[in-house]
């Protein structure tokens, strides 16, 4: 393992400084520091190009001043590197780099957890609707974003999900025929998506259709959609539904202690909201998080109480159910200042540039209420690309799992459907998938570019576009030494991932 | 090749099964796989409907505004600026059940300076099309030679290949296609894809290695070398047709990610610059008009999803034809009626 591993690490460097190399020669040739000078009419342009030249040491070859910039790398490693400085803004490179990895971050984070939990949810659905109408739909959908390029469709989420969603807010109501449109189209996807024989269908179809007909028109008369809250009725309806589907999934509804531990985890945070209020005021995000850690220690201790002869059951359920709630509960408070949030963005909440307001001085919750507003656009550009993918390979993985002879005996044991798919059909389709993750992250940390420019964050793609449009190498280098770096490593994790998971893989050097 | 007629009378429960086992033995007896792969293909509907488009699209951009020297028949060409005819330069494109559809003189609208939209997204269109060609060729002749040497010789030169193929990979395709765009510079369309196809073959030299590594081993390789056979021949004669599936098949998905590419960089102004004219292009020219004039940015954008969708779709036909554990892709009606 650990020959192994310090292999494939020495390997990886090797690759690293090959592909450096070649890169550092092609942006060498692609750029050029003087241009601007060159055109220009300014009485010391000798001198101003000369300066740059020395600068930059233009006048050695790009081969030698690679290995001068390789010089600074490597000092790192005792304590003296450098990556050089932008001679445009005239900042070290780390310190926009450092900038940068963080906006980024925040960005990619949200999109791929939500990629990634929609995807294999809608994957998996669709595989075990195999040949359904609804299993059809999806995969021409996912063809359908498969094909999107990112530059429209974010031009399109600018004009329709921030102006459009922002023009329907100075009058939120929804007229009668919109609302029995998307009645009936959310009645068609649940229909769909339940199955089952024809009447059953219909009756899903009308129930369906008729819940989301009614709360649409609730929250379009009570102008919910300016004055947005959950309060603690719809929270603990909400936090049961969570409780009865989390069982249903986890352990199955006849576990009645698992059941039992999620409704009490739901009752506490009911009964803990009104308390509450009187926190959040004082909220930072420390706060924030300790409460949610506290939360999931709650429920740890609730299930555990409830015992029984496997109690990781249920405290499994508790904690997951425990999750959903917490977010329940955090989505009110910050719903809680939509009003003022709203007011002070002129009744345009949903912003289309940049990654927060600028000179905004609230407090924690319009903060992050400012972030949220900012990150919804970019997020569903980003989630509706890696969404198709993750959905292709989760189903495609699921219907190859489904098809082994294991699954055959488990059924023949006379397990239900549920400890079937979800214990032996679910966890073995991930493997596959917890291979492609690694990569996906390290790939869209650099593949934000485009979304990163369209919405105006000063992330890693942006650094690079910026950087490479003014001719200037040092940012540039700086940028491809993370993402490949990242690349290089999220490989050699993939590769331990699946031997950890498949024990027919055997990691032998 | 004669085709018994499937017994019309449905014969009873118990037998169906090696029944439709025969039927389908039948079914592919006598044929090539070749023959077998077409026929699957074609029995694919979405794959077919898609190639059929991808076809109108290719006829309508090359014939409507022609190629080189051919004149095509539309009237305008992209770049002569015009008189507006309807005022915004608003599309005179009109579909009605009165009046059926009109063409008029420019059906897709002008632009702020009175160049014809139509004539500009078919010379988009043919731009896009050949830089999908020529990284979608390059990138699968480079992918099939590397891998081939690499899964066939394996040791050293497999070792060296494919760390070569590592730290291609390192580099972001977005990144180096935007750093190459710039080096080329111009906007020509075909230095752009000869650019973009040295960098794309990756995925396709790790596949056709995998491949080959396992086709050596086969009887038919051992029996191909005793007869005499040159290493080359072996690999180009006997090894290459059984991966030819695997190769249509990335080939066709990596044009549809190529297409994306090239739009994207064109988008980001590294790709086709103007007074040329590429889909992506026409986008980043047109996207601050997207408010008041909406046809600029529409017709472009529908194009690139069109041909995207189209190439995907044939590819994913083209994946279950050449897949033999796909027997059967559209489900037995009697038995999902039972259940």
């Amino acid at each position: 393992m650990l020959t192994f591993l310090v292999r494939r690490l020495a390997s990886a460097a090797v690759v690293l400084l090959a592909s450096t190399f070649a890169f550092y020669i092609l942006v060498s040739y692609a750029v050029d520091p003087l241009e601007e000078l060159r055109y220009s009419t300014q009485i010391n342009k000798a001198q101003l190009m000369e300066a740059r030249i020395r600068l930059l040491n233009l006048d050695t070859p790009p081969v030698l001043r690679y290995f001068h910039w390789l010089r600074g790398v490597l000092g790192y490693l005792w304590g003296d590197g450098t990556l050089g400085a932008s001679w445009r803004t005239n900042r070290q490179t780390t310190e926009l780099l450092s900038g940068a990895i963080g906006v980024t971050m925040r960005l990619v984070a949200t999109a791929a957890l939500l990629a990634i939990i929609l995807g294999v949810t809608v994957g998996i659905a669709s595989a075990l609707r195999q040949y359904s109408g609804f299993d059809y739909s999806i995969t021409f959908m996912s063809f359908l974003l498969y094909s999107l390029p990112t530059f429209w469709v974010a031009v399109l989420l600018k004009q329709w999900g921030a102006i459009g969603f922002n023009d329907f807010l100075r009058d939120p109501t929804i007229g009668l025929w919109g609302l029995i449109g998307i009645a009936v189209v959310a009645g068609l996807i649940w229909s769909a998506l339940v199955g089952g024989p024809g009447r059953r269908r219909l009756t899903t179809l009308a129930v369906a259709g008729g819940v989301t007909g009614l709360t649409l028109w609730f929250m379009s008369a009570t102008g919910w959609f300016l004055k947005p809250s959950l309060g603690p009725v719809l929270i603990a309806i909400t936090g049961v539904a969570i409780a009865f589907g989390v069982t249903s999934l986890s352990t199955g509804l006849r576990n009645r202690r698992a059941l039992y531990s999620a409704l009490t985890v739901v009752a506490l945070g009911v009964a803990l909201w009104y308390p509450l209020q009187f926190v959040f005021p004082y909220a930072t995000a420390w706060l924030v998080l300790g409460l949610f850690a506290l939360s999931l220690l709650a429920a740890a201790v609730i299930g555990w109480a409830y015992g029984g002869p496997d109690r990781r059951q249920s405290i499994r359920t508790a904690a997951l159910t425990a999750i959903g709630v917490s977010l329940l509960v955090f989505a009110d408070r910050v719903m809680q200042v939509w009003g003022i949030y709203s007011d002070y963005a002129e009744g345009r909440p949903i912003a289309t540039l940049g990654a927060a307001t600028p000179g905004l001085n609230g407090d924690f919750w319009v903060e992050t209420l400012d972030q949220y507003t900012h990150l919804v656009l970019p997020t569903t550009a980003l989630l509706l690309i890696s969404f198709a993918g993750y959905t292709r390979y989760s189903r495609g993985s699921l219907l190859e799992v489904l098809n082994q002879d294991y699954i055959r005996t488990a059924r023949a044991k006379g397990l239900t459907e549920r400890t079937v798919i979800m214990r032996h059909a679910f966890r073995n389709a991930l493997i596959p998938l917890a291979t492609v993750i690694p990569l996906d992250i390290a790939g869209i940390l650099s593949g934000a570019v485009i979304t990163e420019t369209i919405f105006g964050w000063t992330g890693m793609g942006n650094l690079f576009i910026t950087s490479l449009r003014g001719s200037d190498p040092n940012p540039i280098m700086g940028f491809f030494l993370v993402t490949g770096s990242l690349a290089v490593l999220a490989n050699i994790v993939a590769d331990l991932v699946y031997a950890g998971l498949d024990p027919r893989i055997r990691v032998n050097a | 090749m004669t085709l018994q007629p499937t017994p019309l009378t449905p014969p009873p429960e118990d037998a169906t099964e090696s029944l439709e086992n025969a039927i389908e033995l039948k079914e592919v007896e006598g044929l090539s796989q070749g023959q077998i792969v077409f026929r699957r293909f074609v029995r694919h509907r979405g794959a077919m409907i898609a190639a059929v488009v991808l076809f109108l699209v290719v006829l309508l951009a090359t014939t409507s505004i022609g190629v080189g020297l051919f004149h095509g028949w539309w009237q305008w060409d992209y770049i002569r600026k015009h008189d507006i005819a309807i005022p915004g330069g608003r599309p005179t494109l009109v579909i009605s059940l009165a009046h059926g559809i009109q063409l008029g003189d420019f059906p897709f609208g002008q632009d702020t300076i009175g160049r014809d939209i139509f004539a500009r997204v078919m010379r988009g269109t043919q731009r896009s099309l050949t830089v999908m060609l020529i990284i979608g060729t390059l990138a699968t002749t480079i992918g099939i030679m590397i891998g081939a040497a690499s899964g066939f010789f394996r040791g050293r030169i497999d070792t060296l290949l494919m760390r070569f193929t590592d730290m291609v990979i390192t580099i972001p395709i977005i990144v180096i296609g935007a750093v190459l765009g710039k080096l080329i510079g111009g906007g020509n369309a075909i230095l752009l894809g000869v650019a973009l196809g040295l960098v794309t073959w990756t995925t396709m030299a790790r596949l056709v290695r995998g491949d080959f590594l396992s086709l050596r081993e086969r009887e038919f390789v051992d029996a191909a070398r005793v007869a005499g056979a040159s290493n080359s021949r072996i690999m180009f004669k006997h090894m290459l047709p059984n991966a030819i599936g695997v190769i249509i098949v990335n080939t066709t998905l990596l044009m549809a990610s190529a297409i994306l590419l090239e739009t994207a960089l064109s988008y980001l102004g590294f790709g086709v610059k103007a007074p040329d004219v590429s889909l992506g292009q026409l986008i980043n020219e047109y996207q601050s008009a997207f408010a008041t004039r909406p046809w600029l940015f529409w017709w472009p954008g529908l194009f690139i999803v069109l041909i995207a969708l189209c190439v995907n779709f044939i590819g994913d036909g083209l994946r279950d034809a050449f897949d033999p554990r796909q027997q059967r892709r559209i489900p037995n009606q009697r038995k999902t009626r039972q259940r």
